[in-house]
């Protein structure tokens, strides 16, 4: 097979890999202010991710990467055009990231609550308008024979790409309820239970909806079986949470946000932005690729480490497995205490 | 000030603050990794205690190193579109590579490392440090080689077709002389950040204890280890800046060489040197027209530039207005001078400030001889000093090689004028500038205080982890530190 279409596939992997990952500590950044009601509470929530959501965001700046080594024009065109969205989600990720780290090492109610902020908004906006831009980059954007992107902020508005932000967004919140149902105990994962069917109010709706709209208008035949395996595990997550069922629930989560993004990809191929200018503009994965030698040193690299990335990420959510209860949490105050531990 | 100027304005503030970190982060990890071997090996309570406490800083440092980093990242595609589309096919490949091998270790281990004490056995826990060290130092490499082939571009040709650059040797592209030349010097100019910051804050603290009677937390009995502590890594931050010291004058020689070769304008700028000349002096102050193209006053070193650069006294060193008419004549008429003053001055803080931070640890190392301590306050207050200097050596030393590479992106390629994105609107890039400059300050602002605030409290009083066996299904308290 022709290597620019493998790496569009690789491309994809990474995304996946991105939002079933990240997609939960989303969803826990965005649960935060209304699961965790004490600080105990909120603590036992944060740290159910503290380990890893770091580990989890490298899979987006491995996906950048490698749009920009495999498919320079793609990277070039989607991440100019897009400038606002990217904008807004860097900020929020600079703001999430710090906060996670410092809203512990003081110990002050109003320092916590404005880091807390910072966390929900640093999560909530960037899991809306991931799903916008992917669905602005299936549906199209207005670009010129140069590639050029001209769209401004109200052509990526538009009800289909709010639809898919809306997807996002009440998807990554559900596989964040589902994930601390599955990781935590006591009070915050009665909690997280008791949240699912009103997520499930939005996610189920909103998603199978977006699923449709991109089966009927930009799917192919292949992508039909697959949007149905989307919905149809996500229906199934919120039966099995109901049920109990706990670490099958977060499985179907996980797989309905893979196999939509599956879904997503499958319906942009062989485009990698359309032009809705003229089709003639459109890039694809024929002339946004880099030459074979990059893709064939690329492909080496990828084939030889990400089988050891995922080995050690593996590894490191072995290593947390446990529920963090509210037993786990130590009272102390932050930056005073003796506890010591760095 | 069109988008363009907007756009290199947004590049330089956010690359150089990601520098503040980024060399803190380099050296500090390989630091806290040796004082946990060293706690390993030998089981002292003083070393567990530094572990943690030099731990604690460097994981405040390192959170804003990551969340800066990610906007390094995303900013080619946003703002130097034209760039990207032209370079991407070479590019690309170490920014991907550094993020597959470098960026996950760094990161996943880190997590290990802050979670794990007690989950994970004494050794285990161990190797997670030294691999996240790894991993950082390992990003360094993969950056400074793609930064590296802007100065020096090999191992790709010119497709006819497409006009984009294209890849024809990765090796020669990791390979590239510029590549592990700027790595060496890059890595050691921030160990000797580092190495600072260890003395900077083991000063600070010995001398509180010495002359202020402040001996940690208000209200807590200082442990009585803490001086002793303080003693032992003040050493070591001295001793790794010394070694460092070494390590960057023989790079920083070499960098000149290829700077000679590579880029003649911007060594010529580097020392205002106006005319070609055999056996160059090497200009310790200069006061010149831009204009005119000529000094009034230049105060040299007779010959050094010419040994400094080509290894010979007599060696030949381009100047300015003979490499503007080369260029000319090579790549069209236009102006291929950056800016002088500015490329001269930060050639020559970079060395004052930094070597003068070096000249601290030569000087401490020998103060502190069998165990003594210096005596007078002002002594203390010089160390601490050395770290803001040391930062500032780093900062003035990428703006020499960045500002000095202008007008072009990639020497004799692209010009910087042709690699800005042509679809971003100057309001974009005036929001985008603003809004990183308004939350960067805040974030400055911040940081400071939490490192501030956590140096005055000191070291704390350490539990030692469970030992080996135990330790891996214990299920000790998340500590409040820790989120
Ligand atoms: C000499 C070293 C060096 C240089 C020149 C740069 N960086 Fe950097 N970067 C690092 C050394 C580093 C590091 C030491 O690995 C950091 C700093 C603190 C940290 O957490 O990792 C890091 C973090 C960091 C991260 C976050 C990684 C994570 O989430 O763990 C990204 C995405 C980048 N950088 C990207 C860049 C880009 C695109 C640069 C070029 C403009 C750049 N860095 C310059
Ligand atoms: C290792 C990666 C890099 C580092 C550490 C780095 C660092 C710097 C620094 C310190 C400055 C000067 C600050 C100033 O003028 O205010 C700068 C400026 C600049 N850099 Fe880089 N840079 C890197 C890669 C790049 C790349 C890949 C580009 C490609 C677009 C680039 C383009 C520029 C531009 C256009 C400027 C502005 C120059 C000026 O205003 O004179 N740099 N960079
Ligand atoms: C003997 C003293 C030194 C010499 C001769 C020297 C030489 C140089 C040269 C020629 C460059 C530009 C390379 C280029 O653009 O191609 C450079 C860059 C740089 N210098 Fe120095 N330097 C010295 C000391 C220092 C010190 C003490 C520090 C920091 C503590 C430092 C940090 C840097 C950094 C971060 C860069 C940018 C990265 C690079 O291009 O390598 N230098 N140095």
């Amino acid at each position: 097979m022709d290597l620019a279409v493998i790496w569009f596939a690789a491309i994809a992997v990474l995304w996946i890999g991105y939002f079933v990952l990240e997609g939960f500590d989303f969803g826990v950044g965005i649960l935060l202010p209304f699961l965790g009601r004490t600080n105990t509470d909120r603590r036992v929530m944060i740290n159910a991710i503290g380990p890893v959501w770091d580990g989890n965001e490298v899979w987006v700046l491995t996906a950048g990467g490698a749009m920009f080594a495999a498919f320079p024009a793609w990277y070039a065109s989607l991440f100019s055009g897009f400038y606002l969205p990217l904008l807004v989600v860097l900020l929020a990720l600079i703001a999430r990231g710090v906060a996670f780290e410092y809203r512990g090492k003081v110990d002050d109610e109003r320092w916590r609550a404005r880091w807390d902020q910072a966390i929900f908004w640093g999560s909530a906006l960037p899991a809306l308008l991931w799903g916008v831009a992917f669905a602005n980059i299936v549906r199209g954007v207005p670009m010129d024979a140069d590639h050029i992107v001209t769209a401004g902020l109200l052509d990526l508005l538009n009800p289909y790409a709010l639809l898919g932000g809306l997807t996002t967004l009440s998807l990554f919140t559900l596989h964040g309820a589902m994930f601390l149902s599955l990781k935590t105990g006591g009070e915050v994962r009665a909690q997280a239970r008791r949240a699912v069917p009103a997520i499930a109010l939005v996610a189920v709706p909103a998603a199978s909806g977006f699923l449709l709209w991109t089966q009927v208008s930009y799917g192919t035949t292949w992508t039909l079986p697959l949007a149905a395996v989307a919905a149809t595990a996500l229906i199934a997550a919120v039966v099995l949470s109901l049920r109990g069922r706990e670490g099958w629930s977060f499985t179907a989560t996980a797989t309905t946000i893979a196999t939509a993004t599956v879904v997503l990809f499958g319906s942009l191929f062989p485009n990698v932005l359309p032009s809705t200018t003229n089709p003639l503009y459109s890039l694809t994965v024929e002339n946004a690729s880099s030459a074979d030698y990059t893709l064939t040193v690329m492909t080496w690299v990828a084939v030889i480490f990400l089988p050891l990335v995922l080995a050690y990420q593996s590894w490191s959510y072995w290593v947390f497995r446990k529920r963090i209860t509210r037993e786990h949490i130590e009272p102390t105050p932050a930056y005073t205490a003796h506890s010591g531990t760095a | 000030m069109d988008a363009l100027d907007l756009a290199r304005w947004q590049f330089g503030i956010t690359t150089v603050y990601h520098f503040l970190f980024v060399p803190l982060t380099i050296g500090l990890s390989v630091i806290v990794a040796g004082l946990q071997t060293a706690w390993y090996r030998t089981g002292r309570h003083e070393y567990l205690q530094a572990t943690k406490f030099f731990g604690k800083l460097f994981l405040i440092n390192f959170a804003m190193g990551v969340v800066t980093g990610i906007v390094q990242e995303f900013q080619f595609g946003m703002n130097w579109s034209e760039y990207s589309r032209f370079v991407g096919d070479v590019f690309g490949a170490p920014l991907a590579m550094e993020a597959l091998l470098a960026f996950f270790l760094e990161s996943t281990f880190i997590g290990l490392w802050i979670f794990g004490w007690d989950k994970l056995p004494r050794k285990v826990h161990l190797a997670t440090i030294w691999a996240a060290a790894v991993g950082t130092n390992l990003s360094a490499y993969f950056i400074l080689a793609a930064n590296a082939w802007m100065r020096n571009p090999v191992g790709f040709e010119i497709n006819p077709e497409t006009g984009r650059a294209q890849l024809t040797s990765i090796w020669a592209v990791l390979s590239n002389d510029q590549a592990w030349s700027t790595y060496l010097h890059t890595v050691a100019g921030s160990f000797i950040a580092a190495g600072l910051f260890v003395v900077a804050v083991s000063a600070f603290k010995l001398m509180r204890a010495r002359f202020h009677g402040d001996t940690g937390t208000p209200g807590q009995a200082p442990h009585r280890s803490e001086p002793e502590l303080f003693r032992k890594t003040l050493r070591a931050g001295l001793a790794v800046t010394a070694a460092a010291g070494l390590v960057v004058a023989l790079s920083g020689h070499h960098q000149a060489q290829l700077m000679a070769q590579y880029e003649p304008m911007k060594l010529a700028s580097a020392e205002a040197l106006w005319e070609d000349e055999d056996g160059a002096g090497f200009s310790l102050f200069a006061v010149g027209d831009v204009v005119d193209g000529r000094n009034h006053v230049n105060i040299q070193i007779p010959h050094l530039l010419s040994l400094l650069a080509t290894d010979s006294l007599d060696g030949n060193v381009q100047g300015i207005n003979d490499v503007q008419e080369r260029y000319e004549d090579a790549y069209g008429p236009g102006s291929y001078v950056p800016n002088v003053p500015v490329i001269y001055w930060s050639f020559r803080l970079m060395m004052g400030l930094g070597l003068g931070g070096v000249a601290v640890a030569v000087a401490g190392l020998w103060l502190t001889r069998r165990g003594r301590l210096p005596e007078q306050r002002w002594m203390y207050w010089v160390a601490v000093l050395a770290l803001p200097a040391a930062l500032a050596a780093n900062i003035c030393g990428w703006i020499l090689t960045e500002m000095g590479r202008q007008p072009w992106t990639v020497v004799g390629e692209l010009l910087t004028a042709a690699s800005v994105s042509p679809g971003v609107s100057l309001t974009e890039v005036a929001l985008s500038l603003s809004l990183f400059t308004l939350i960067y300050g805040v974030l400055a602002v911040v940081e400071a205080g939490l490192l501030w605030r956590y140096v005055k409290a000191g070291p704390a009083h350490v539990v030692p982890p469970r030992d080996d066996d135990s330790a891996e299904d214990h299920d000790a308290p998340v500590p409040a530190f820790v989120y």
